[in-house]
C-alpha cells in the first residue's frame, strides 16, 4: 500500500464543526490537517464600539459550553485596564463559579463525549444501556456543576449575573448552603469517576509537549496567576503577545497559535496538572496517585483521568468556598473607566484563554483580542495526528480513523470558540 | 405492533452550540427523551448517523456562508417538521451585528488573508431561507421550553410558549420592578417571555436575549430610557445585542443612530 488518506468530514462529539484529513504516501504521513470550517462570527470586530461593561455578556456568546471562562477573562481584563483589583468574598465567588463550569464541562466531556471512544459506543445514551450507573452518576454530577452556575449566575448557559467589578447580586449564604450537601455526594462521585476512567483501556502514546498554563502562588489556577511553561516561560498575562503569535492558515477558519521562536504548545488539563500538581488539594492529589498518574502525565489519552482529578478538585474547592462564605458588603466594587489596555488569562476547562482590550476614557472598547484554548492547541492536535498515524500504519483504516478522532477528542476541542479570532491590524471606528 | 420512534435530527449553523447543549443539560430528562425518540443525527452528542428523512429537525445557528445557505435547503428537504432553536436560528443571532456594517470592506481590512474567508454580508435567520414550522426563542433557549416543544411535537399539540412580555414573568416571580424601584434600564417591557425573568431577580435590567415580544412598543420604551438619562448610542447598543436583526429592534436602533 503506497498511498492512502484518512478523512472524517464532520467530527462528532466535539463542540462546533471540524474535520480531519491525513495523507500517507510511501508509508510516510505527509500531511495531517485538523480543519475548522465553523463560520467566522467576528466577535473581536463587533466588540469594538461597545461599552466595557457589556463585554462579559457579549463574550459569553462565544461559547455555550464554557461561557464562564469568557466572562472571567473579560472582567479581569477590564479591571486590569481600569487599575482595579477584586478581592475577598467576590474573588472567592468567581472561583466558585469557575468550579461549577469545570464540573459540568469536564463531566460532559469525560462521560458523554470521550468515554464512548474508549468503550466502543457511538454516544453516552447507547453506552447507558450497558453502563447505566456510570452514565447516571455523570448526569447527576454534571447537574451539580450546572446548579452552582445557576445559583450564582442565574442560568447555566450564558449566566447573567457576572459584572465588571463583581456580580449584580451576591448570593445569600442560605442560597449556597444546599449546594454543600449535593457537593459532598459530588466529591464521592468524582472520586468514583477517577477510578472509573483509570480502569479504561488507554492507548500507549505520549509526547514531548511544551505545557503552558497559569500558575498561582498558592492555589490551583482558575482566574489568576503567572503564565508559565515547563520550558522556562514565566510571564504575566500582559506579556502574552510578546511570546505567542498566530498564523492565518488557508485551510482553516481559526488561526494557529505558536510560541514565538518555537513551535506548537499544549494548554488544558495535562498542562495545568503538570505545572500545578503541588497546588491540588490533598484529596485530589491522592486520587491522582491512586489512579496511577505521576505528577506529570504526557499521554493525551490519559487526559480523561486528569479531567476527572480536576473534577475532584473543583468539588473540593467549591465545598471549601461555600463553607467559608461570608456575603460581601456590596455585590460589586466600582470600576470607573480609564483609557488603557487590559490583559487577562484564565483557565477555561479546555485550557488557558487570553483576552486583551483597549478602552478609551469613557469606557468604549477600541480594540479586542481573544485567543481561545482550542486555537492554541490546534497545531499540537495536528502534530499528535501525524505521530499517531505514523506509529500505527499497520492498523486497518476504520480503526486508525477511530483512533484519530479519539486523539482529537483528547483535547475536548471547542471548535465554535476557536474561530473567533481576527488579527486586527488597522484601527477603525 | 410497536410504534416507530420519531427520528430526531439536530443541525448546527453559525452559533455557540449553547442551544443544542440545552438538550444535554436536561440531565433529569435526557435518558427519557432518548427513549422516546430516535436520535438519528446529533453530531455534538453521537457519532452514530441515521440517514434521513427525519420526523423532527432542531436547527441551531444562523446562515452566514454560501455553503450554509445551500445546506439549509437540504436540511429542510430531509425534515418533516423543522423547528429553530435560539436567537441565532430565529433572529440571526449576535452574528447579525455585522449586518449594520460593510463586511466586505471590513474583511479586507482586518484579516491577514481575506481570500481564505468565505462569508456572506448578512447573518440571517433560518426563516429567511426556508419554511420554518416553529421558532423557539432565547439566547440561550430555556431547556424546559425545549422539552415542551419536543413533547408537543410528539403529541401533535401546540407548544406552550406565551408571546407576552418578560414583565408578566417578573410579576409572577414576585420580583420588584427594577425600572420603577431603582430606575435601572430594562428591556423587559418589549421582550418575549420565556427565560423566567432571571435578570430582575438578580438586580439588573433585562437585556432582551429572548428578542421582541408580540407587538412590542419599542419607541415608547426608548423614550422612557431617554428620559432616564440614556443617550442615543446607549439605546442603539441596547437594541443591538442578540436579536439585533429582528424588525422592531432593528428599526428602533436605526432611529437612534446618528
Amino acid at each position: 500500500m503506497s498511498g492512502r488518506t484518512i478523512k472524517v468530514d464532520y467530527l462528532s462529539r466535539v463542540e462546533g464543526e471540524g474535520s480531519l484529513f491525513v495523507r500517507i504516501k510511501d508509508e510516510q504521513v505527509v500531511d495531517a490537517q485538523f480543519k475548522i470550517f465553523e463560520p467566522p462570527r467576528f466577535f473581536e470586530a463587533f466588540l469594538r464600539g461597545r461599552h466595557f461593561t457589556e463585554a462579559p455578556d457579549i463574550t459569553a456568546r462565544i461559547c455555550g459550553i464554557c461561557p464562564v471562562a469568557y466572562q472571567m477573562s473579560a472582567v479581569h481584563a477590564m479591571e486590569d485596564a481600569c487599575g482595579v483589583k477584586v478581592e475577598g468574598p467576590l474573588r472567592e465567588l468567581r472561583r466558585l463559579l469557575y468550579c461549577g463550569e469545570w464540573i459540568e464541562s469536564h463531566v460532559l466531556h469525560i462521560s458523554m463525549l470521550h468515554a464512548p471512544d474508549f468503550l466502543g459506543y457511538p454516544d453516552a445514551i447507547r453506552m447507558a444501556a450497558d453502563h447505566p450507573e456510570a452514565v447516571q452518576r455523570a448526569l447527576t454530577l454534571k447537574k451539580i456543576g450546572n446548579e452552582i452556575v445557576t445559583v450564582l449566575g442565574g442560568r447555566e448557559i450564558h449566566p447573567i449575573n457576572v459584572k465588571v467589578g463583581g456580580f449584580h447580586r451576591a448570593p445569600r449564604a442560605r442560597e449556597l448552603a444546599p449546594l454543600s450537601e449535593r457537593l459532598k455526594w459530588g466529591l464521592d462521585a468524582a472520586l468514583e469517576t477517577v477510578r472509573w476512567t483509570a480502569a479504561l483501556e488507554i492507548p500507549d502514546f505520549s509526547g514531548d509537549y511544551e505545557f503552558v498554563a497559569l500558575r498561582h502562588s498558592d492555589e490551583y489556577p482558575f482566574n489568576e496567576g503567572k503564565l508559565v511553561s515547563d520550558r522556562g516561560l514565566d510571564i504575566p498575562s500582559r506579556e502574552y503577545d510578546h511570546h505567542f503569535v498566530e498564523e492565518h492558515v488557508e485551510r482553516t477558519h481559526a488561526l494557529h497559535s505558536i510560541r514565538m521562536g518555537g513551535g506548537a504548545y499544549m494548554v488544558g488539563p495535562l498542562a495545568r496538572y503538570a505545572l500545578n500538581f503541588d497546588r491540588l488539594s490533598p484529596v485530589a492529589q491522592e486520587a491522582a496517585r491512586a489512579a496511577g498518574l505521576g505528577p506529570i502525565c504526557r499521554n493525551p489519552f490519559r487526559s480523561i483521568i486528569v479531567r476527572a482529578v480536576e473534577t475532584v478538585y473543583a468539588c473540593d474547592e467549591a465545598l471549601r468556598i461555600i463553607g467559608d462564605y461570608e456575603p460581601p458588603p456590596s455585590p460589586a466594587i466600582a470600576v470607573p473607566p480609564r483609557a488603557g489596555t487590559g490583559y487577562a488569562c484564565t483557565e477555561a476547562p479546555r485550557g488557558m484563554l487570553y483576552h486583551r482590550y483597549r478602552i478609551d476614557g469613557s469606557g468604549i472598547i477600541r480594540d479586542a483580542k481573544i485567543v481561545p484554548p482550542t486555537a492554541q492547541n490546534q497545531k499540537q492536535i495536528e502534530d499528535d495526528l501525524r505521530r499517531l498515524v505514523q506509529g500505527r500504519l499497520e492498523l486497518p483504516q476504520d480503526q486508525l480513523t477511530r483512533q484519530c478522532e479519539q486523539a482529537i477528542r483528547n483535547y475536548d476541542p471547542c471548535i465554535s470558540c476557536a474561530t473567533h479570532f481576527l488579527r486586527l491590524t488597522i484601527e477603525r471606528l | 405492533m410497536a410504534m416507530r420512534k420519531a427520528k430526531l435530527a439536530v443541525w448546527k449553523f453559525a452559533s455557540c452550540d449553547g442551544c443544542q447543549l440545552s438538550l444535554l443539560d436536561c440531565e433529569d430528562e435526557l435518558l427519557a427523551v432518548a427513549g422516546a425518540v430516535d436520535m438519528a443525527h446529533f453530531p455534538e452528542a453521537t457519532s452514530a448517523q441515521v440517514k434521513g428523512p427525519y420526523d423532527l429537525s432542531l436547527v441551531e445557528g444562523s446562515i452566514t456562508t454560501p455553503h450554509d445557505a445551500a445546506r439549509i435547503h437540504q436540511v429542510r428537504r430531509a425534515s418533516q417538521t423543522l423547528i429553530t432553536i435560539g436567537a441565532c436560528a430565529t433572529a440571526g443571532g449576535i452574528q447579525a451585528l455585522r449586518n449594520f456594517r460593510n463586511v466586505r470592506e471590513f474583511l479586507g481590512i482586518v484579516y491577514a488573508h481575506p481570500e481564505y474567508i468565505e462569508t456572506l454580508s448578512l447573518s440571517t435567520p433560518i426563516s429567511t431561507h426556508v419554511l420554518v414550522d416553529f421558532e423557539l426563542r432565547g439566547c440561550p433557549i430555556n431547556k424546559h421550553q425545549l422539552l415542551d416543544v419536543i413533547a408537543a411535537f410528539l403529541h401533535k399539540r401546540k407548544p406552550v410558549t406565551p408571546a407576552h412580555s418578560v414583565c408578566l414573568e417578573c410579576k409572577r416571580r414576585g420580583s420588584v420592578c427594577v425600572m420603577v424601584a431603582h430606575g435601572l434600564p430594562c428591556l423587559g417591557p418589549v421582550t418575549h417571555a420565556g427565560c423566567g425573568a432571571i435578570c430582575p431577580a438578580y438586580q439588573r435590567g433585562c437585556y432582551a436575549c429572548f428578542g421582541p415580544m408580540e407587538s412590542p412598543n419599542a419607541p415608547a420604551l426608548a423614550d422612557w430610557l431617554m428620559s432616564h438619562g440614556a443617550g442615543d448610542s446607549a439605546i442603539v447598543r441596547a437594541f443591538r445585542t442578540y436579536n439585533a436583526y429582528t424588525e422592531s429592534f432593528r428599526k428602533e436602533s436605526e432611529a437612534h443612530e446618528r
